[in-house]
């Protein structure tokens, strides 16, 4: 039985070295993925991005790792596939920055992206996206959509990616609708279907009538199909979970800038750079709108949405008050793009707790 | 609110408690699994798709239980019938069970099913307080709540029960009564890891009713931890794993509502829980007052003198 169970190994790992058998072109690109293909959100978004990249005529047929942690287990894989001559190496956690910077270091023939970190190298660039931007135009049609003015949000960590989130939008919110209020409830964990769950239950029984959810599975959205409310997703398009609940979803569109990566170390013009692309390069987009949404609302959005990739628009321009009533942004002032990476205050119509 | 959380709680519990049940099944008759983690995915693949594929969630049920008693099988193989190391058979168990739903359960990722319905005992069920939690449930957590029973019943007031237990507290003496050791140890390892697998089905078919790779989320493990807790117990079992579930479901309530206690802290409960319960039944173990059955993990064989 021991040897089934090697024998089972084997397969497995021959499913992953099927995708590195060469055919002699140029880029060679490697994806160290934090979660499973399987999980229908965060890795899943970044999946489809590397098999649009596959379809460039100069790629050899890419190789992609699951589930991979961050520290001493993320420097082992990535140096698996620096020694299998990838030349190109996407990693797609923050908990995956310093291995990747450390694999850097050693091999500087090979150009390394890291999403979500801060640290660079001469053959290190970093991307992320500005998912702010999507999140405000949800935010407008979740406060246009909720009857109690109660809107729940599960988030996952206090950490300024997900409060820029929330952030956003409750602006979005309170830009349409200044008395509904934006209850949020920590589950203190990307990923555990039952606690995002029961946090969006706990949500619903306070009486919010509208969902919206920074975390990695749909368990949300199913929360909300099952007991009549709205629900905005995230990550990717889950709307066959939530078919009647689901309005929106603030979505990654990981394809543009892996293509533009290829392409630009394929012609040999790639600098390490901090890529945070927004709307305008369409890495980040608001899921096709729900029927359940009026057509006045539907128009009202899609204007916002021009103007953000005209650049007309930011949505944290001022004035901004934070929850405790102080100005932090005057009017006229748009926030930094320092500021928004470590955003650790709630705007005013947020409700919840913020653990320092 | 009071009755939203202890229905909230009830729900939370129940995973952990199918996974507890199983585990004390095999540690009673003298087996430890470590494999819990995986078997809990295994059963919640093997449900949602049984459930997917028939359109039926009492075949998905089913599926689980069968599945996992088969996959239990290659655990009771190395550990009963060739006394291999339980830890590690249990530990491979798992990573098995993580792998082999990650490949599997490709083709359910994204799929949907209708989920576990609850079905309201007439009556019962408009009680104040306890009728939403305990009698407007599902069919798996009415089944919970008679297994917790059952099994107590089967440990303690039958012979069968008797002969399991006299398996894992001494083998040998079992032996020399005519017990078949392996044949209990082989049926108390895949009976157990059928329960577990009704475990994730329960997190795959009413919790959330869609496939996740690795959607157990560690569930496996606060089962491990609470077969210790429970003292080897089913009734404690059911008291530990409503417990967690209970301070959970409560932690979120508490910031629905929107009250400022740190959640660091609520989270942190179970967890000085667990060391607790250690810490006493260690000194137990050292007074001798235990619980634990004396011949846990040790594999056994007729020729060895102890």
């Amino acid at each position: 039985m021991k040897k089934t169970m090697v024998m089972a190994l084997v397969v497995l790992l021959c499913g992953f070295a099927g995708h590195a058998l060469a055919q002699n072109k140029q880029i060679k690109a490697g994806f160290i993925y934090v979660g499973p293909v399987g999980d229908a959100g965060y890795t899943f978004a970044h999946d489809q991005g590397r098999q649009e990249m596959e379809k460039l005529p100069f790629t050899e047929p890419s190789t992609y790792i699951e589930s991979v942690p961050g520290g001493a287990e993320a420097e082992r894989v990535i140096n698996g596939l620096v020694r299998r001559n990838h030349n190109l190496i996407f990693t797609t956690s923050f908990g995956h920055m310093d291995p990747t910077i450390n694999v850097a270091a050693r091999n500087k023939e090979v150009v390394f992206m890291h999403a979500s970190g801060y640290k660079t190298a001469e053959n290190v660039g970093t991307y992320f996206g500005r998912m702010y931007e999507p999140r405000y135009l949800s935010g407008m049609i979740a406060g246009k959509m909720t009857n109690k003015n109660i809107i729940g949000y599960v988030a996952a960590f206090p950490i300024p990616e997900v409060i820029r989130g929330i952030n956003a939008f409750t602006l979005g919110v309170r830009s349409v609708n200044p008395d509904a209020q934006v209850r949020v409830v920590w589950t203190q964990t990307w990923f555990d279907p039952g606690v995002e769950r029961d946090a969006a239950d706990s949500l619903l029984d306070v009486g919010a009538d509208v969902l919206a959810m920074h975390q990695d599975t749909p368990a949300t959205l199913q929360a909300a199909e099952a007991r009549g409310a709205y629900v905005i997703g995230y990550n990717s398009d889950n709307r066959r979970f939530a078919p009647n609940a689901f309005l929106t979803a603030p979505i990654w569109n990981w394809a543009p800038l892996y293509t533009y990566v290829a392409e630009a170390v394929h012609s040999g013009t790639w600098v390490s750079e901090q890529f945070w692309w927004g709307m305008d390069k369409d890495l980040v987009r608001l899921a096709s709108l729900s029927d359940r949404i009026p057509t006045d609302v539907k128009i009202l959005v899609n204007q916002r949405a021009e103007e953000i990739k005209a650049g007309t628009f930011h949505p944290f321009s001022g004035p901004i008050k934070n929850r405790d009533g102080q100005k932090v942004i005057d009017a006229g002032q748009t926030m930094s793009d320092p500021d928004l990476l470590s955003m650790n205050f709630f705007v005013e119509g947020v409700q919840g707790t913020l653990s320092n | 609110m009071v009755e939203i959380l202890l229905d909230a709680t009830v729900r939370a519990g129940t995973p952990i408690l199918f996974a507890t049940l199983g585990a004390i099944l095999n540690e009673r008759a003298g087996i430890i699994n470590l494999g819990i983690e995986g078997l809990m995915l295994i059963g919640a693949l093997a449900g949602f798709a049984g459930t997917f594929y028939s359109g039926s969630s009492l075949i998905g049920i089913l599926a689980a239980f069968a599945v996992t008693f088969v996959v239990g099988s290659i655990h009771a193989l190395i550990t009963v019938q060739l006394r291999g190391n339980q830890i590690v058979s249990g530990l491979a168990l798992t990573m098995f069970g993580i792998g082999v739903t990650a490949l599997f359960g490709r083709e359910m990722v994204g799929q949907t099913i209708g989920g576990l319905e609850r079905l309201p005992i007439p009556g019962l069920s408009q009680l104040p307080i306890v009728g939403r939690a305990f009698f407007q449930q599902d069919l798996l957590i009415y089944t919970s709540f008679a297994l917790v029973f059952l099994l107590w019943f089967f440990l303690y007031r039958t012979r069968t029960g008797l002969a399991l237990r006299t398996v894992g507290e001494n083998p040998a003496a079992a032996d020399t009564c005519g017990i078949s050791v392996s044949l209990y140890r082989f049926l108390a390892v895949t009976t157990g890891a059928g329960l577990v697998g009704i475990g994730g089905a329960y997190l795959s078919l009413a919790m959330t009713p869609m496939w996740i790779e690795n959607m157990s989320a560690g569930r496996g493990w606060i089962a491990v931890a609470l077969v210790i807790f429970s003292g080897w117990s089913s009734g404690k079992a059911m008291f530990g794993a409503y417990l967690f579930g209970g301070i959970t479901a409560m932690q979120l309530r508490f910031q629905a509502i929107g009250t400022d206690i740190s959640t660091h802290i609520l989270q942190m409960l179970p967890y000085v829980f667990t060391i607790l319960v250690l810490v006493v039944s260690t000194i137990r173990l050292q007074k001798g007052s235990s619980q634990q059955p004396q011949g846990l993990g040790l594999p056994y064989d007729r020729e060895d003198r102890k």
